[in-house]
């Protein structure tokens, strides 16, 4: 009897060695699920945070930021040093220098949430390495912003014909307090700047945001597309 | 071309000709191996250094070649640095007498199948003395272990192909070869089971699992996954291997590689044919060859896929496998094999012709 059952285990054992050798068999013919990191990478879920960015308007070019100082005083580690200035022809100021301490910064989102003008969200740029600590300790956002700003500009050339919208726009300037004085308005766009400014004006700026991307569709891919943490 | 056949030029000939095949052969199946790993777990496995990784082996190789080799203070030196020495020849003496298709033999003994069982087993004492040498606790379990390992598996290795040899009634490697002609039906596997040329039932019909015991016992005495025990990185560091660096260790590694070079050629000789066409036809020459090269590479690559499939078994499993399962098996295999063949000279005896 108890050959029988030494026989019975044998052969069930055996089975079940081909049964595994029939999933791993099974496996190597599936395709590989691995991203070879530095030549393919990873879309960024629309949560992801990475560090701080400043946001461009995609109607002006320009960074949203006022320089009003908030996020600065909201950071539980300190860790954001910004300065504005007040350029010509601007009802408001913008930004001039932002430095981020990334080695002090615990991504909380405290400054994403307070910003008031909607300027500050999480970047995607998870791939930050320096062999240099100041490249962290003094991350230079107004510098990004700035090149976003150029870049922006070179593929928004600004055509004569849009004096004409923007004179008309000029009386509507004041609600919008947000808005500079002459809007870029890209040429998409130009046909209703003034409802769409308007707007912008009345309600939040992350609803605006939603109104406005389709009007600049370029513009607007350079914004994250992920949902705004309310 | 006439000087090709002197004597001399013959066997210098082979002698480079083997070592360049277990030196190619070990780089590259560390790479087929790396490779395999990653396909069975969806990976790609290495695919930087060349094209497809294809240049991994030689980047491998420089950097073992690189490293000192540090024989610490308290080993017995000699046989410190003998152990490697004396893993990688047995392969190479081995593969002297495999013939890779009919007239490519370096020697074309008479007792090939004993030369080569009778070289396969200093490996065990080449890591027997790898481990006992470097005065290290995990390298003399781990010696321990082999030593224990390797006897219990050498039986039914052995008795398996004391069934074969009464099969064969040689112990010519290219003879058992020649035997097993015309068709995958005639191989030594299968033969067992029925004897087609003859018309009747074969010599051992429990041939299959005969072959199975045989490979069973070759990945036990290459000491490989599932029975690593000699190695057995997560309980015992690298086992004997522990106190090993540079090219000193990397030679251990390609001996493993070369020991299922000759355990997956002399499989394939025994039981599927060595260079013996399955289907009878393109046979011969440079085919044969081919043939022997096909099936022993299906063999390793099993080999391989074993590996990335079954865990490390425990040690008293592996005991008991071998002691409870194999030799019985095996012994039953070799009783039958013998009453099979003496069945007709029984019947005389007892019935009259």
């Amino acid at each position: 009897m108890s050959l029988l059952t030494a026989v019975r285990e044998t052969l069930s054992g055996f089975k079940s060695l081909l049964v595994g050798m029939r999933i791993t068999a099974r496996e190597a013919t599936k395709p590989l699920i691995t991203v070879q990191y530095p030549h393919d990478t990873l879309k960024m879920p629309a949560r992801f945070r990475g560090h701080v960015k400043l946001v461009l308007d995609p109607e002006t070019g320009k960074a949203r930021c006022t320089a009003c100082g908030l996020c600065a005083r909201a950071c539980p580690s300190g860790c954001i040093v910004l300065e504005g200035v007040k350029r010509e022809g601007d009802k408001r100021k913008s930004i001039a220098k932002y430095d981020l301490d990334f080695t002090k910064c615990s991504l909380c989102g405290s400054c994403v949430e307070i910003c008031a003008s909607d300027a500050l969200d999480f970047s995607k740029d998870y791939n930050v390495v320096s062999m240099n600590r100041e490249d962290f300790s003094h991350l230079d956002l107004y510098k990004r912003i700035d090149a976003e700003t150029k870049a922006w500009a070179e593929t928004h050339p600004q055509p004569a014909v849009v004096a004409a919208p923007a004179t008309s726009a000029a009386p509507v300037a004041p609600v919008a307090p947000a808005t500079p004085a002459t809007p870029a308005t890209p040429p998409a766009a130009a046909a209703v700047p003034v409802p769409v400014i308007a707007a912008r004006a009345a309600v939040s700026p992350a609803a605006a945001k939603a109104t406005e991307s389709p009007a600049a569709p370029v513009a607007a891919s350079a914004l994250p597309a992920g949902p705004k943490t309310p | 071309m006439t000087f090709l056949t002197l004597e001399p030029i013959r066997i210098l000939l082979y002698l480079v000709g083997i070592c360049a095949f277990v030196g190619g052969n070990a780089a590259y199946l560390v790479l087929a191996e790396r490779k395999g790993a990653g396909r069975i777990q969806r990976r790609p496995g290495p695919n930087e250094a060349g094209y497809a990784g294809l240049l991994q082996p030689l980047a491998d190789g420089l950097k073992l070649l690189a490293k000192q080799i540090i024989v610490p203070p308290g080993t017995d030196g000699l046989l410190f640095r003998l152990a490697p020495l004396m893993v990688m020849a047995p392969p190479l003496m081995c593969l002297a007498t495999i013939p890779f298709a009919e007239n490519l033999v370096a020697r074309n003994l008479n007792i090939g199948l004993l030369f080569v069982f009778s070289f396969g087993s200093i490996n065990v004492m080449a890591l027997m003395l790898g481990g006992w040498a470097s005065r290290n606790k995990y390298a003399i379990i781990s010696a321990a272990r082999v030593v224990s390992q390797s006897v219990a598996y050498e039986i039914p290795m052995l008795l398996v192909v004391i069934t074969v040899l009464m099969m064969t009634g040689t112990m010519d490697l290219n003879e058992i070869i020649k035997q097993q002609a015309h068709g995958f039906w005639n191989w030594n596997i299968l033969r067992g089971i029925w004897d087609f040329s003859a018309g009747h039932i074969g010599a051992n019909p429990l041939m299959p699992v005969t072959f199975l015991i045989f490979f069973t016992c070759m990945l036990a005495e290459t000491n490989r996954a599932p029975f690593d025990m000699a190695e057995a990185e997560s309980e015992l560091v690298a086992g004997a291997f522990t106190e090993y660096g540079g090219m000193g260790f990397g030679v251990f590694f390609m001996a493993e590689y070369a020991n299922i070079v000759v355990g997956c050629c002399l499989a394939t000789v025994l039981f599927l044919g060595g260079w013996q066409s399955p289907i009878g036809v393109l046979s011969g020459g440079l085919w044969g060859l081919g043939w022997f090269l096909a099936k022993t590479y299906a063999l390793i690559m099993t080999v391989i896929w074993i590996r990335w499939t079954f865990p490390r078994t425990q040690f008293y499993r592996l005991l008991n496998l071998s002691w409870k399962i194999l030799i019985p098996l095996s012994l039953v295999t070799l009783l039958l094999t013998g009453v099979m063949m003496k069945l007709p000279l029984l019947w005389r005896t007892i019935f009259g012709a």
